[in-house]
């Protein structure tokens, strides 16, 4: 009754999120789902785990695992950390969706040494072709919204991105990309290749 | 109507199951007031079985008008326990791991000193002479009842409302004595539209002329109609009005048509009637208006130059803060203000509002998704305790 629920295997994006992080660190994990990463991470490399879940279901399923998780959301709830509470604060696939990217991103960075974001590339060839042939606003694959009722209202390319952190001072530590084939690429800074092909991206990130 | 007082205070009796400990009588229990209190008698309840390191013990802290019998028939109302849904063998606070203990909160009047007591200098029942207590002397008293059966630290203190209310003062003061804190349906302070409540409660009940400026014992009579009018006022604010509507509507009580008259035409008039009639038969009203008060004076940040994260500086405890969406008594946002003040320290947190339109009474009521989060909460504190339940 006492061991740790078995986790089964990560999804593709998450396991690499996951190798990102050093064991025995402190973890905050916004938009954590069902606590999958988390649950990955508590087991495997011991993580002193939390997370943030806007989902009543999500919350009930983490806190059942026994994961500390709050119900709540990037952007109202993580103003109060104090700065360096973590060492990682995961972003996962969930920037496009808050109401201000650019105050979340900067928070990250400040409640963790290090920030863990990934998203859905909006400059891949599929999307970009999609919207030239069809004329329509492209949909990622999986997303079963209509652009009116899209909760991923802040869409980017690695490009984009990249661009933000610039802005923002933020020193890009690693970037990988992700295809549907599940093959990963790094990503090299500016790189045109990498925007072109890779369905999501997923960056550490830290301050300068 | 007149009656004995003795049943009045049906443990004075000595018929009702349950402990009783004489405290204070070597260190009186110091009031927030700054009154003394002491020797004073704490009765409580336990499930269970203490293990031999005393590890296992789990403190339910009961809200305003409850009483150390979560989990066991009511030895008055003879209804079922106020929390049988969430206490015992099996249940969700498993009494077949966990030393169940439940304290009837000091001000209290199933057996624990409050102004329905003798007043040892006088003989006679304090009445209002009974000093004004507060939650933190509450939960004092709590921790001299703790030291007299030697249990240095509880595994978790729990509780609704009021309880919340306790459960957040343990944690805050007296962080070292438990490993988890779940304050569901809570506040970190009383708000200015729940003060306003009590007092139409208060005012209630020192309008009934039965209440003979509190010192109805020894007058042989009861303040009966105020305090059930206060219960029937208090009664709607646990519920919602989704629920009201879903439980009654605008159905009549036993009749066709409305009577152009004052009975009580409508269901939820019966029903609130009910409430109140029943209410007077087991609760003093005294204690209403001290434990009321002791609700109305908590402000957590207020001890803290207004900033509630002090109150949790550093703490190790494991925090699950529950909070229910139709819940406008203790709304959602005072827990997640509980909440960010945790974050700001980086507290050990977990946080649910769970959907429902069952209102603030919800914590007592058939909620799977409560029950499932607690489980998994205690389930994981154990295991983060590395205590071997």
């Amino acid at each position: 009754m006492n061991a740790l629920p078995t986790v089964g295997p990560l999804r593709p994006d998450l396991q690499l999120i996951g190798d990102m992080i050093e064991p025995d660190s402190r973890v905050l994990d916004v938009g954590c789902g069902d606590g999958a990463l988390l649950a990955y991470l508590a087991q495997e490399k011991s993580v002193d785990a939390r997370g943030i879940e806007l989902s009543q279901e999500g919350v009930n399923a983490c806190v059942t695992l026994g994961l500390s998780v709050i119900q709540g959301d990037a952007d109202t709830d993580l103003a109060d950390y104090p700065s360096n509470a973590f060492d990682y604060v995961v972003l996962g696939q969930t920037l496009q969706a808050t109401r201000n990217p650019k105050d979340v991103l900067e928070t990250l960075v400040r409640i963790g040494r290090h920030a863990v974001v990934s998203f859905v590339n909006f400059g891949h060839w599929r999307t970009r072709l999609s919207l030239m042939l069809n004329g329509r606003v492209p949909v990622p694959a999986g997303n079963q919204h209509g652009w009116h009722d899209n909760p991923d209202i802040h869409l980017c390319t690695v490009l984009d991105f990249v661009d933000l952190c610039e802005e923002l001072g933020l020193k890009i530590d690693k970037g990988l990309s992700l295809d549907r084939h599940n093959q990963v690429r790094e990503i090299k800074t500016g790189s045109h290749m990498a925007n072109l092909r890779g369905e999501q991206a997923i960056f550490l990130l830290h301050r300068e | 109507m007149t009656e004995s007082p003795a049943t009045l205070d049906p443990i004075a009796n000595g018929e009702l199951p349950g402990h009783r400990a004489e405290l204070g009588s070597e260190a009186p229990l110091r009031l927030d007031s700054g009154a003394v209190l002491g020797p004073f008698t704490i009765a409580y309840q336990t499930y269970g079985t203490l293990n031999a390191d005393k590890s296992n013990a789990i403190l339910i802290c009961h809200a305003l008008t409850g009483d150390q019998y979560p989990a066991e028939q009511h030895p008055v109302t003879e209804k079922g326990g106020w929390w049988d849904l969430m206490v015992g063998a099996g249940k969700v606070i498993d009494t077949d791991r966990f030393f169940v203990i439940c304290t009837n909160v000091l001000g209290g009047c199933m057996g624990t000193t409050g102004p329905s007591s003798i007043d040892p200098k006088t003989g006679k029942p304090y009445g209002l002479d009974f000093p004004v207590i507060t939650i933190g002397d509450m939960v004092r008293a709590q921790t001299m009842l703790m030291d007299d059966l030697g249990i240095e630290k509880l595994f978790c203190v729990i509780g609704g409302s009021m309880g919340a209310m306790q459960v957040l003062e343990w944690a805050s003061k007296y962080g070292d004595r438990l490993y988890a804190a779940v304050p569901i349906a809570g506040a970190p302070r009383h708000s200015a539209q729940n003060i306003a409540f009590h007092e139409v409660g208060r005012q209630a009940i020192m309008a009934d002329p039965d209440w003979c400026q509190g010192n109805y014992i020894p007058e042989g009579k009861r303040p009966r109609r105020g305090l059930a009018v206060a219960r029937m006022e208090a009664h709607i604010t646990y519920l919602s009005e989704p629920a009201l509507h879903r439980k009654f509507g605008r159905r009549l009580q036993e009749r066709e048509q409305v009577t152009y008259g004052f009975d009580a035409d409508f269901e939820v008039e019966s029903y609130l009637r009910h409430q109140g009639s029943t209410f007077v038969e087991r609760f003093d009203a005294n204690s209403y208006l001290y434990i009321t008060r002791a609700m109305d004076y908590f402000d957590m940040a207020a001890e803290h130059d207004g900033v509630l994260a002090d109150a949790f500086r550093d703490t190790q405890v494991r925090f699950c803060v529950v909070s229910f969406s139709s819940d406008w008594l203790y709304p959602t946002v005072e827990s997640r203000t509980v909440v960010h003040a945790l974050n700001a320290v980086a507290a050990n947190v977990s946080f649910l509002e769970v959907q429902t339109d069952k209102g603030h009474d919800a914590f007592l009521l058939d909620e799977p998704v409560l029950h499932e989060t607690l489980s998994g909460f205690i389930d994981g504190t154990v295991r983060h305790s590395g205590l071997s339940l």
